[in-house]
């Protein structure tokens, strides 16, 4: 079985701020790690890995730092990594990304394709699903468990108040939930070998299968109009009144605020 | 640059590996005196047990610096952790692998390093302890082995290692030059495992007595030369000075990242604690004395890595003042924390009486100043 895993490197937004005049994340000073959703999909590889015969590719787009969570994933046991870094690349949106990704995908052989549900950067959900519509292969989204049994995948799918399971044959992409598993710790021995042989494939623009309009800024539609943070702000409304009346605001309110 | 991302990535691992694994049992194996065998197997199978075991003998391949970080992050939040892996890795892998013959290397080093097998070292006995060169166990030669007779005290890890290195006096009327160190397996017959220490600290940590009565060792299991046991005792010694340097530095660090979020959330007088002049000045010594452990620390494992002459003096240092820091600043942060510092619930109680072992150990405060001393005024 041969899995390709989409990894992106994030930074760590719990911490992280948006630049009040550009809009855009600040990323300076931010510390850079493997998107979680990302990860709980690479240790989804893993355990197909651990039970079946299975070769994992990494594969991230990014600057030449984003090999930091190539080289995590060598460590934690993917056995190649491929790094899609190009200056054509740059102000990528969504669409030009999996376009990019799917570019590089079509060159290699595939039973699988494994994404997070989404990067905690964007937020956007799109990439995973994107890159299947690209390849024009089935995938499903938002999965919680992934078996391999009797020659198709099967998998559970979560939505918000229940659960679908679904069989499916390879060529297949599936979008992983950042709860659905606790992501192994990566192996010391994997890391300093990964890291001794430097063993990152780099590819650049002219190793995808994409015309040049299609790719960076150029090939992206979306343009990003401001970027806030939200307020969060204490209310208070002070009421001198009766207990009845006291209940029946509050309960107004909270109706007017559609809170019940 | 990759090297770069190979630190960073282990730095953030041993992080992780510390909060998910290390600091949610420290305060139950100190209550409860439990080994914690399922963070030694935590270690093993992410490569830390064999960190600086080459891969050719199945080892992780990693360095000193990493081994030394590894140490010093777990023993801030849990000290007992930190001294198993040292007393593992400083003093019975290391020397197997600057000492060992090929046959050794090959037969131990792979099994010491899967944590098949955990390793101890014993050197003290009831009467050598600062003294030694003062060795009563006696191995007596006969064939093709030693037999060895004898019992050594206060060993770390005894009764779950394997592999203990231990020392024996082969020829009595020698002296120091009559002491001969053997690679002994623990289900060698004759070998047993004593009396289990109560300690002050570093509870969760096994400290036993080892009773070796008649316990047939083979020639093949002689590491370095016969006669030069007090030699290869006082080198691993060295190198495992640095592992306790870095235990007390852990220790120290982790009193103080406790003590400074206790003072900031602390509030007595309508202020926090850390709006104290008194509390200030505190935090500042704290810190000062913490980086300039650091400080000697980086520079014993850089000695150590490069095997330089002053690696027993810098290593005496390092522990030395790491030790003495770990003991001043776990006082401090008890003070500073109050009458809560002196409960169990309050991590900063169990860190004072874990850092007391780092000023005896591996050598006391005053058996470092003899060595110091001893460097600089040859």
């Amino acid at each position: 079985m041969k899995i390709i895993v989409c990894i992106k490197q994030v930074p760590n937004t719990t911490e992280i701020k948006i630049d009040p005049v550009t809009g855009t994340l600040n990323r300076e000073g931010a510390v850079s790690i493997m998107n979680p959703d990302d990860k709980v999909g690479l240790e989804f590889a893993l355990r197909l890995k651990d039970k079946h015969d299975a070769h994992i590719t990494v594969v991230s787009m990014g600057p030449m730092q984003a090999k930091k969570v190539l080289y995590e994933a060598l460590a934690m046991g993917a056995d190649r990594a491929l790094l899609l870094t190009d200056r054509l690349f740059a102000g990528s949106d969504s669409l030009a990304t999996s376009l990019t990704l799917a570019g590089l995908i079509k060159t290699l052989d595939y039973d699988l394709i494994i994404t997070g549900r989404q990067a905690i950067d964007g937020d956007t959900a799109q990439v995973g699903p994107q890159i299947a519509e690209h390849l024009n292969i089935p995938q499903i989204s938002y999965v919680n468990s992934l078996k391999y049994e009797g020659g198709h995948f099967v998998a559970v799918r979560q939505f918000e108040d229940r659960y679908q399971t679904l069989k499916a044959e390879a060529p297949l992409l599936v979008t992983i939930l950042g709860d659905a598993a606790e992501p192994r710790s990566l192996n010391v021995g994997l890391l300093i070998g990964a890291t001794e042989s430097e063993n990152i494939e780099l590819k650049g623009a002219s190793d995808i299968v994409l015309e040049a309009s299609k790719l960076g800024l150029k090939g992206s539609p979306t343009k990003v109009k401001s970027t806030w943070n939200k307020v969060i702000e204490k209310q208070r409304n002070l009421l001198e009144v009766e207990p009845r009346e006291a209940v029946k605001a509050i309960v107004d309110t909270m109706k007017k605020r559609h809170i019940i | 640059m990759d090297a770069i991302l190979r630190y960073d990535l282990f730095n953030d691992f041993i992080k992780d590996f510390a909060l998910k694994y290390v600091k949610p049992l420290a305060m139950e194996i100190d209550e409860e005196e439990r080994f914690p065998q399922e963070t030694v197997d935590k270690m093993a199978k992410s490569g830390l047990l064999g960190i600086i075991i080459p891969k050719k003998y199945g080892g992780t391949g990693g360095d000193y610096k990493m081994y030394i970080n590894a140490v010093r992050e777990f023993s801030s939040y849990c000290a007992t952790t930190g001294a198993i892996l040292s007393a593992h890795v400083s003093l019975c892998t290391a020397p197997i692998i600057e000492l060992g013959t090929e046959e050794q290397k090959q037969k131990y080093l792979p099994k010491l390093a899967s944590g098949e097998w955990l390793g101890a070292f014993g050197l003290t006995e009831p009467n050598a302890g600062t003294d030694a060169s003062n060795q009563q166990t006696i191995a007596l030669e006969d064939g093709d082995s030693y037999i060895l007779n004898g019992t050594k005290i206060f060993i770390t890890n005894a009764g779950y290692a394997h592999v203990y290195i231990i020392f024996a006096m082969t020829d009595k009327s020698k002296g120091i030059k009559g002491i001969t160190a053997f690679i002994v397996e623990a289900d060698m017959p004759g070998f047993s495992v004593g009396k289990k220490e109560a300690k002050m600290g570093i509870r969760g940590s096994s400290t036993c007595e080892l009773i070796m009565q008649n316990v047939r060792v083979p020639k093949a299991n002689i590491l370095g030369p016969v006669g030069e046991g007090f030699k290869v005792a006082m080198k691993t010694l060295d190198g495992g000075r640095v592992g306790i340097s870095a235990q007390a530095l852990g220790i120290a660090e982790g009193a103080l990242r406790e003590t400074i979020n206790y003072v900031k959330e602390r509030k007595q007088f309508g202020r926090p604690l850390s709006a104290f002049q008194n509390t200030q000045f505190q935090i500042a010594d704290m810190a000062t004395r913490v980086d300039a452990a650091r400080l000697l620390v980086e520079r014993a494992i850089i000695s150590k890595e490069q095997n330089a002459k002053s690696l027993s003096k810098d290593a005496a240092m390092a522990k030395l003042f790491a030790s003495e820091t770990a003991m001043m600043v776990t006082n401090q942060a008890v003070q500073l924390h109050g009458g809560y510092g002196y409960t169990r619930e309050y991590s900063v109680e169990r860190m004072m009486r874990d850092a007391k072992i780092t000023e005896i150990y591996e050598g006391t405060s005053e058996v470092q100043r003899m060595v110091i001393s001893g460097a600089v005024l040859r």
